[in-house]
């Protein structure tokens, strides 16, 4: 017997829950790219470990905005109100 | 006579009322940022090549700024969740949580303000620069702290690399000019204070409604739970928007 495929439910664009990934989003590549600006300004301006503090630390809450953004979207699935 | 729509969605736009509302107003406000960012970018190449001023900003200050405002983020949208989910007690925590986040942002941005109306160039007979912090000021002299010192002209405010010190005493006779860094001082600090005070007004503005919702507000939870529930998505919608305008300030206030 030929099993009926679901259709993935469709995100209301002006949810609460699609503006938050779109943060989350924005969030992540402001943190790549800030990581990578401090990266630029340790190896250009000298061994400031400001800098290099800087760097490891929005790359670490880049990496923790991903793992966010999955739990989010995983989490709410159980909510019902798409 | 009831109001239609104020809890369900209409079914041509699948908005409620309030959600409309606020998308609207939303768009209105992308027009103002909008119309602000697209000066400063003007502004800004339109300035003579090495005249824009650099480092005048504190970047780990401005950083934590942004880590607390994506904190609030994160728990605006908690609160509505644990709202979806019946978890009263939750929101509460969780909207809570936002509004110690923006007292905290509101905070260090007025510490950023206060650093900067503190932080003075004078300009002296002789020609020479004597730029930072003011301790004391009197009739016959001032005295600076954290000072750098060079020549008029060379370089830009900000990324100076002249003479070092801890303190210095200036007479009020060998002053010509002294100012602070208000937004007076350049273009750059005008649109500076432009920019980050209306950003901290809606701040403000935001966090006196989370605050209204989550205080003498949220007894609509025991009367009306589904319209409450609605009135957060909103709010939240709103702090999200204020929070993204930061996302894209930073970058382009602090580092470029």
């Amino acid at each position: 017997m030929r099993q009926r495929r679901t259709l993935p439910r469709r995100i209301d664009p002006m949810s609460l829950k699609a503006f938050h990934i779109v943060f989350i989003t924005a969030s992540t590549l402001l943190s790549f790219g800030f990581g990578a600006w401090a990266l630029r300004e340790y190896l250009s301006e000298g061994a400031s470990p400001t800098n290099l503090t800087m760097a490891a630390l929005s790359v670490a809450s880049g990496v923790g905005l991903i793992v966010y953004g999955r739990y989010f979207l995983k989490k709410l699935k159980t909510v019902g109100y798409l | 006579m009831e109001i239609p729509y104020v809890v369900q969605p209409r079914p041509d736009t699948g908005l409620y009322n309030a959600k409309l509302g606020i998308w609207l107003f939303l768009a209105s406000e992308v027009m103002l940022f909008g119309a602000l960012f697209s000066s400063y970018i003007l502004l800004r190449i339109g300035a003579a090549p090495g005249a824009w001023p650099h480092g005048l900003l504190n970047i780990p200050i401005g950083t934590v700024n942004t880590l607390v405002l994506i904190t609030s983020s994160i728990t605006v949208v908690m609160a509505w969740a644990s709202l979806k989910l019946n978890q009263f007690n939750r929101f509460k925590m969780f909207q809570g949580i936002t509004l110690v986040c923006a007292m905290l942002f509101v905070c260090i941005k007025s510490y950023e303000y206060y650093d900067k109306f503190t932080h003075y160039e004078v300009i002296m007979t002789d020609g020479m620069v004597a730029d930072g912090h003011l301790v004391e000021k009197s009739d016959t002299h001032i005295t600076l702290k954290h000072v750098a010192v060079f020549h008029e002209g060379e370089g830009t405010a900000g990324d100076h690399h002249g003479e070092h010190r801890e303190e210095m005493r200036i007479e009020a006779a060998q002053i010509r000019k002294m100012e602070n860094y208000g937004p007076w001082h350049n273009t750059y600090l005008a649109i500076y204070f432009t920019l980050t005070a209306l950003h901290a007004l809606h701040v403000i503005g935001g966090a006196a409604v989370i605050a209204y919702l989550w205080g003498p507000g949220s007894r609509m939870w025991k009367t009306d739970p589904e319209r409450f529930t609605n009135r957060i998505e909103i709010s939240g919608l709103f702090w999200h928007f204020v929070d993204l305008v930061w996302i894209f300030l930073f970058p382009v206030l602090y580092l470029l």
